[in-house]
């Protein structure tokens, strides 16, 4: 076989296989008010703000909750809580806002 | 047509044989290259999936909080301060919030406190990602060290499903009278206001006017919310800036190796194919396939991967980021949103790069004198 029929052949599978995972995203896309469910139900009732990604510190935890010069707060000697801290920069607030 | 399909078959014939003669440098080179798109894709698909998820989740979340600052840090409010609110015009309820923190210092992990109308006093209704660390399970009892240290127990009524741990893995709801005992939390005081406002339009002035009535609040929008997550999951933001910044100078190393120019082998393999009567055109064509071989398979095999990675393996190497110091996190699935413009921007980012990069090499080798490549 030639070499490049093998390689028309590998670009197709990946291309068909591409669009597939396309249409996989298409059709979860369509479900995703009944996957979230569980987690809109519960913000919903508990009136929740924040998503728990990184538990670890208080201004982690609840970003939009948190002081506005919370980090490094935790302990004289707390060295930044690292990735998240790098990764949870301060809440942007309006002009006038506290 | 058929005579031109087959000048493109042949040359992609002799770019993969002329590929293959050099295996061991170009299979290296392919890895890179497809660990570099499988980065990118992947943090850019783990970051949109997640905002899209909190913009979905938090969209019934609170319209406004308003919070009392007292030295430059968040302090009970006063429960009194929301009949002040209420009676501002456009607002239609205000609730208050009183929740908090709790560390757990047996397991070394922090809980979120919350409290909820309808749960019994005396339970706790716990997150999977607690229950998980404790390995509780529905009926179990709980011990929390009030604020004079003594043990309080709670019996589990309930764990929330594991589909909710984006929210709740951390939660530990108790009936509101619970959480005042144990903490000794002020009566008349709670942790925040949730104000509701009939008029979204309207939550900017209001949010000025409680401000104005009472100074020593700060309230925040649901707006300023979702925006906290746009920003963590930012191109500009923490997580994509180190990584992008990692890929890229790889990238930079690796095209810049590519652009300095050809080995004495391949400038010797192009003066053969000129004397033979190459045009300069099909040498261009030549090192076109070459690598439009290299890149298209590595953008292809590197997108897939980092799908299946994402949404099907629950992002297991990003988990490091996630889990930080904490003892307790939590472990989700997210819901595939992959559209044709994330995958042109991933295209633009890895393959064109890559081109852009080979042409001035490209371009010399298909230049070159056929006598001068052979003698060199």
């Amino acid at each position: 076989m030639r070499k490049s029929t093998l390689f028309i052949f590998f670009t197709s599978i990946n291309i068909i296989f591409l669009i597939l995972l396309m249409l996989h995203s298409w059709t979860s896309l369509r479900t995703v008010g009944a996957f979230l469910r569980p987690c809109t139900d519960i913000a919903r009732e508990l009136q929740l703000t924040d998503l728990c990604l990184f538990t670890e510190a208080r201004y982690t935890r609840n970003p939009s909750m948190a002081d506005l010069h919370a980090p490094f707060q935790d302990h004289p000697l707390a060295l930044e809580h690292f990735p998240s801290g790098s990764l949870v920069t301060p809440l942007r607030v309006r002009p006038g806002a506290l | 047509m058929n005579r031109s399909l087959e000048r493109h078959r042949n040359i992609i014939d002799f770019a993969l044989s002329s590929l293959l003669r050099r295996k061991g440098k170009n299979i290296s080179l392919l890895m890179v290259y497809t660990l570099i798109v499988f980065l990118v894709a992947a943090i850019m698909f783990f970051t949109h999936a997640l905002k899209r998820e909190a913009s979905l989740i938090l969209q019934d979340a609170p319209d406004m909080v308003v919070q009392r600052m007292v030295a430059g840090r968040h302090d009970p409010i006063p429960i009194n301060y929301g009949k002040r609110i209420a009676a501002i015009r456009g607002v239609s309820a205000v609730r208050p919030r009183v929740w908090g923190y709790y560390y757990e210092p047996v397991v070394g992990a922090n809980y979120t406190m919350m409290t909820s109308d309808s749960q019994a006093q005396g339970t706790v209704t716990i997150g999977s990602g607690v229950a998980r660390t404790l390995r509780l399970t529905d009926g179990d009892l709980m011990t929390f060290r009030n604020y004079n240290g003594v043990p309080t127990l709670f019996q589990v009524q309930k764990i929330m499903p594991y589909e909710s741990e984006l929210v709740a893995a951390d939660l530990v709801v108790t009936a509101e009278s619970d959480l005042r005992e144990l903490f000794n939390f002020p009566r008349g005081h709670a942790t925040d206001l949730a104000v509701t406002v009939g008029n979204p339009r309207e939550l900017t002035t209001v949010a000025a006017k409680i401000v104005l009535l009472l100074p020593d609040t700060r309230p925040i929008l649901r707006s300023e919310i979702l925006r906290t997550y746009d920003s963590i999951f930012d191109w500009r933001g923490g997580m994509m800036i180190v990584m992008l910044s990692i890929a890229v100078l790889s990238f930079v190393i690796f095209a810049w190796d590519k652009a300095t120019g050809l080995s004495a082998e391949e400038r010797k393999e192009i003066g053969i194919l000129k004397s033979l009567g190459w045009e300069t055109t099909d040498v261009l064509l030549l090192k076109f396939w070459e690598g439009t071989v290299i890149s298209l398979s590595a953008f292809l095999v590197g997108v897939i991967l980092a799908y299946g990675h994402v949404f099907f393996f629950s992002a297991s190497l990003f988990e490091h980021a996630l889990k930080g110091w904490a003892i307790l996190y939590p472990q989700f699935k997210l819901v595939p949103v992959v559209d044709g413009g994330q995958l042109a921007i991933l295209f633009f980012l890895t393959v064109v790069p890559y081109a852009v990069a080979t042409i001035i090499p490209s371009w010399r080798a298909a230049t070159l004198d056929p006598d001068a490549a052979m003698r060199s």
